[in-house]
């Protein structure tokens, strides 16, 4: 689907990052209105505020009428807007937002995975084949297990673990559960259009369906203490093959021990 | 003797003692800025000039280190707002003006109001002096989040939370002076809708000031327990820092502070902003010579961002795991505030029809404040609605948007009260000339230094970003504009000196003014402050059948001029 | 420079300065308090666990110290009272009541911190105990205030008597709302912490 040439161009001002999951659209498509009635309002407001001061400075005016305006198009102007606020809330916003958090996927469907965040690394962690996660606790923790993973457990036994490192495949959707050890983090992943804090002591669900294949970073959004600025993990969307290859490799990897 | 001042109750003096402190602190909080955005411009280059003076422990060989970089970001936005801009906007202008504006002796409390100035002094020392303390200033955000600022290991953040307890304390002996004052010592008749807008202003803010601080202070001090008496009301059970589980007893909640914090901090927003309105709106009924469009609903409007400001606190978390219906209330509130936030802007612009316009400097700084808080409203918009605040949010199009509200918003409407009220409190004028350079050249700036941050922030670059997001792929192709920006600072810094100079220099030489220079009709001017009177509206400008083009509140009767009703 | 409407009222708004300033106190102190209890509501709502509250406080010194702090309201009611019909006997007699019963109220509370920390259940043990200390603490605080200024009105401040005597009264009346305002803090404590 390639946008009308409105939408284009105005995408073409934002230069936002390329958008590459299926829900990215509806974001881009409300950052694209919000931003017309912004500049929309703008110029509007300065071409009159232009107008006014050159024709009635002192020069040009020297009475003032001290009537000034008459006519109701202020109250048009201010009503005209609430309107366009009450749209873009009630059709875009809001009904885009409930999608993100109230339309999860099942997870037969989708590719899970647990994500911990820590200064200043993102632990990722996938169930493997059978679809489970190990236990985890923080007696197991060390330099080579950051995320405390009991192998003794049978559901853990496949589970596969990287760090900063997540990968993913295409057109399936993904299920992230995004935790942290330590401070609040931030989740962001600017080509998906997600962002997502994490934060202490919670679990927060986030889902998207990644829709190209690409190789790109994940970024931490919130100050998290030192090391924010270089909390950087990469990220890539494979095609299904290649994932399912990726994470048979990896599994193998694991078997010797 | 020059101490005395510091002891003096008189609300002029101590309208003065804000003016100066607030300015110096207005200087520090910009100081730390321009460090920091050489840092940002040249990651790792040492700072030229001052990078030896920043001390080996912050800034080895003048390289600012990252715990230096986030104690200068920290510490700035604390600065600036709590430190620089209120204390200014409603300590400095609010003492002097409203009782002035309205006819009254002085403040209602006297005492109190010097009380309230020592606590402000007192929380500014401790802040300063936290940045020499061993591991320096705070250094976790003006924001303080937990678990970062509970944890944080040196001793910055607690001076920081004593700092914020003294200037909380300070704001609300001064809240309650200046709505005790506004309600109670209004002159003979000044009735509530024949005062200026900006005592409107003034009276919503002190509301806003006494209601909303009380959270923050709660919040202080559970945070200061968790830091000292070893409480953990804001980190949850559980928790690994540094790959060692911590020690506490758990079971609290990280978002306490969030809520707490914002419930202050949105309201604060309006702090900054609404005496700034004022003082622009009385700028400009002066210099269009008549009277303000909309007086009264703007007045409304006034009310309604006072109460409605205490109900959007939330749009600033949006991303920490929100249901939609939720969401949809804060975001619906959000869209809600801004329609009186649009109708006042939209009055003081339909405020210049039909005027006689003189582009006075205080007048230029007022003009330019219309469009630069418009562009800072209007990006308020993407993020306030959660959809679109999911790639915003904590980028630097949240620092840009914030920016244009309060730096060529807040800071020139108070440029412009200073131009304007010099005379009133000196006798003298500033140098119009100087003041113009002044204003095009920190105009020019602020826009080169804001404008591309919207760029950066639509392109996924973090805020707080000690390299500036040089790590970052997706930053590479805006990275270039760090430098802009940074020589946009600069320049911002260096025409700063035409304002110190003419500040300074006016003083002994400035044009001598008459006692109302500006033919202004408020009370302010008025030669008889013992025992004024009001007969009419704030801004009778331009009355049909009058002898000039104004007739001051404490006029009585208009004297005709002859032919017009003859 | 006078200030007018110190001690009178002004006619419109019915208000002295004082009064209205209290007022005013009082309000940011609601939202104060109103922080910290809704504080407490969070974390509890969020906790996994909460101890039994009344297993670990002691209700019957709470319930000792709310009667006691009723009847210092009732006394420093009385000792305003006494202050506007120039009772000076009758002001001293009760305003030292009222101070002698905010002692009793923060030596009971004292005993009770002696005995929680001498058990081990310090600040630190968990949220409830944190919560414990840190409101009931902070309310101790606005008590030993309360107690400066009582003390302050039986002491220096009665000099006042004579010369001013109604803005004597004024700030009796005004000490008096404050301590009312502590008394039904103090009852939300009570209630809150012992009894829910
Ligand atoms: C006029 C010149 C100013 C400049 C050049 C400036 C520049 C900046 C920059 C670059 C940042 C981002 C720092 C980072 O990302 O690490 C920042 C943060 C901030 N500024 Fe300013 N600013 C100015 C004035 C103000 C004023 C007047 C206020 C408030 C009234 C203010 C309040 C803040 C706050 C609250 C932050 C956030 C601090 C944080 O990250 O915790 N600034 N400023
Ligand atoms: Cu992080
Ligand atoms: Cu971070």
């Amino acid at each position: 689907m390639t946008p009308d040439p409105i939408t284009k161009l105005m995408l073409d001002i934002l230069r936002m990052p390329p958008a590459a999951s299926a829900h990215a659209a509806d974001v881009d498509q409300l950052m694209v209105l919000v931003h017309w009635l912004m500049a929309i309002l703008f110029t509007g407001w300065s071409i009159f505020f232009v107008y006014v001061l050159v024709r009635f400075r002192r020069g040009a005016h020297p009475v003032a009428d001290p009537r000034g305006v008459r006519g109701r198009w202020s109250t048009f102007v201010e009503g005209g807007v609430l309107v366009a606020e009450v749209i873009l809330l009630a059709f875009f916003s809001i009904p885009a937002w409930s999608s993100r958090v109230d339309a999860f996927p099942s997870a037969q469907q989708s590719t899970v995975v647990r994500v911990v965040a820590e200064q200043f690394a993102w632990n990722v962690h996938y169930p493997g084949a059978d679809g489970a996660f190990g236990r985890t606790d923080v007696t197991f923790l060390s330099a080579t297990n950051p995320l405390g993973l009991d192998r003794s457990d049978p559901a853990a036994r496949d589970d596969v673990t990287t760090i900063n490192r997540l990968n993913l495949p295409m057109g399936r959707p993904v299920i992230v559960y995004l935790s942290t050890k330590d401070m609040v983090h931030s989740f962001t992943l600017p080509q998906m259009r997600v962002k997502q804090d994490a934060v202490p002591g919670t679990v927060q669900p986030v889902w998207f369906t990644p829709t190209r294949t690409g190789e790109w970073e994940i970024a931490c959004s919130q100050l998290c203490g030192l090391g924010h600025y270089r909390m950087r993990g990469f990220y890539s969307v494979q095609t299904r093959e290649d994932f399912a290859s990726w994470l048979a490799a990896e599994t193998a990897a694991l078997a010797p021990r | 003797m020059f101490l005395k001042h510091f002891f003096s109750t008189d609300h002029k003096v101590i309208g003065l003692l804000y003016a100066f402190t607030a300015l110096f602190f207005l200087l520090v909080g910009f100081f730390l800025i321009v460090i920091l955005r050489w840092q940002l411009a040249y990651p790792g280059q040492p700072v030229p000039v001052v990078g030896p003076l920043l001390g080996d422990a912050n800034a080895p060989g003048g390289i600012i280190l990252p715990e230096f970089y986030n104690q200068l970001g920290a510490m700035h936005g604390t600065i600036m707002v709590f430190l620089g801009v209120v204390p200014l906007a409603v300590g400095a202008f609010g003492n002097y003006l409203v009782p002035l504006q309205i006819g009254a002796p002085d403040m209602a409390f006297p005492r109190l109001n010097l009380g309230s100035y020592w606590f402000y002094l007192a929380g500014g020392v401790v802040m300063l002096s936290s940045f020499f303390v061993p591991g320096g200033a705070a250094n976790n955000g003006w924001t303080s989040y937990p678990p970062l600022s509970d944890l944080s290991p040196t001793s910055g953040q607690t001076w920081w939370l004593v700092g914020m307890l003294c200037i909380i304390l300070s704001s609300l002996l001064g809240s309650i002076n200046i709505i005790t004052t506004i309600v109670q010592l209004r002159a003979p008749g000044m009735t509530w809708f024949r005062m200026p807008f900006l005592v409107w202003a003034q009276f919503v803010t002190a509301f806003l000031l006494l209601l909303a601080f009380p959270a923050l202070q709660a919040a202080a001090i559970l945070q200061g327990m968790d830091r000292v008496a070893g409480t953990s009301f804001f980190l949850p059970s559980g928790l690994v820092v540094s790959g060692r589980p911590l020690d506490v007893s758990g079971g609290g909640n990280a978002l306490l502070w969030q809520h707490l914090f914002w419930f202050l901090a949105h309201p604060e927003v309006y702090v900054l902003i609404l005496p700034a309105m004022g003082i622009v709106a009385e700028i400009i009924a002066n210099n269009t010579r008549k009277p303000l469009w909309g007086y009264r609903l703007m007045v409304y409007s006034l009310f309604v961002l006072g109460v409605l400001s205490f109900l959007v606190w939330a749009h600033h978390m949006f991303l920490t795991g929100m249901g939609t219906a939720i969401s949809a209330f804060f975001q619906a509130t959000t869209m809600i505030i801004s329609i009186p936030s649009v109708v006042i802007l939209t009055s003081l612009i339909l405020s210049l029809w039909g005027g006689s316009i003189r582009f006075t400097t205080p007048m230029l700084f007022a003009l330019a404040f219309l469009p630069m808080f418009g562009m800072g409203g209007l990006t308020g918009l993407p993020l306030g609605l959660a959809t679109t605040d999911i790639p915003l949010h904590d980028t630097t199009y949240v620092v840009g948007h914030f920016h244009y509200v309060v730096a060529p918003g807040t800071i020139f409407a108070l440029f412009a009260g200073i131009y304007y009220w010099f005379p009133r409190i000196t006798g003298r004028m500033m140098n119009d000339t100087l003041g113009r350079m002044h204003f095009v050249g920190s105009l020019v700036s602020m826009n080169a230094i804001f404008m591309p941050m919207f760029v950066q922030g639509l392109a996924g670059v973090n805020r707080r970003l000690w390299d500036g997001g040089m790590e970052y792929a997706h930053a590479q192709g805006v990275l270039s504009l760090n430098v802009h920006m940074s020589i946009g600072a600069f320049a911002l810094a260096f025409f700063q000196i035409f304002f110190i100079v003419n500040l300074f220099a006016s003083l002994k030489q400035g044009r001598v003014a008459s006692a109302n220079p500006w033919d202004a009709t408020t009370l302010e001017w008025s030669e008889d402050t013992a025992s004024p009177r009001v007969y009419r509206d704030p801004y009778d400008y331009s009355p049909p059948g009058a002898p000039r083009d104004f007739v001051p509140q404490y006029v009585a009767r208009v004297v005709s001029s002859g032919p017009a009703e003859g | 420079m006078d200030i007018p409407y110190t001690t009178d009222v002004r006619p419109d708004t019915g208000l002295t300065n004082p009064k209205l300033g209290m007022w005013l106190f009082l309000a940011s102190e609601v939202m104060l308090f109103g922080s910290f209890f809704s504080s407490y509501a969070l974390l509890r709502v969020g906790a996994a666990s909460w101890p039994d509250q009344s297993a670990v406080l002691s209700v019957p010194l709470a319930a000792l110290n709310t009667a006691v702090l009723l009847a210092s309201s009732v006394t420093i009611a009385l000792a305003w009272r006494a202050a506007r019909q120039g009772d000076r006997a009758a002001y001293r007699g009760l305003m030292a009541a009222t101070i002698a019963l905010g002692i009793v109220f923060l030596g009971v509370k004292g005993s009770e911190y002696a005995d929680k920390l001498s058990q081990g259940l310090a600040p630190s043990t968990d949220v409830f105990l944190g919560l414990y200390y840190t409101m009931t603490g902070l309310h101790a605080l606005h008590i030993a205030a309360g107690l400066a200024v009582n003390a302050y009105l039986i002491g220096p401040g009665a000099r006042m008597w004579q010369a001013q005597h109604a803005r004597f009264a004024n700030r009796v009346e005004l000490a008096a709302l404050y301590w009312h305002f502590v008394d039904v803090i103090w009852i939300c404590i009570f209630a809150v912490f012992y009894l829910l």
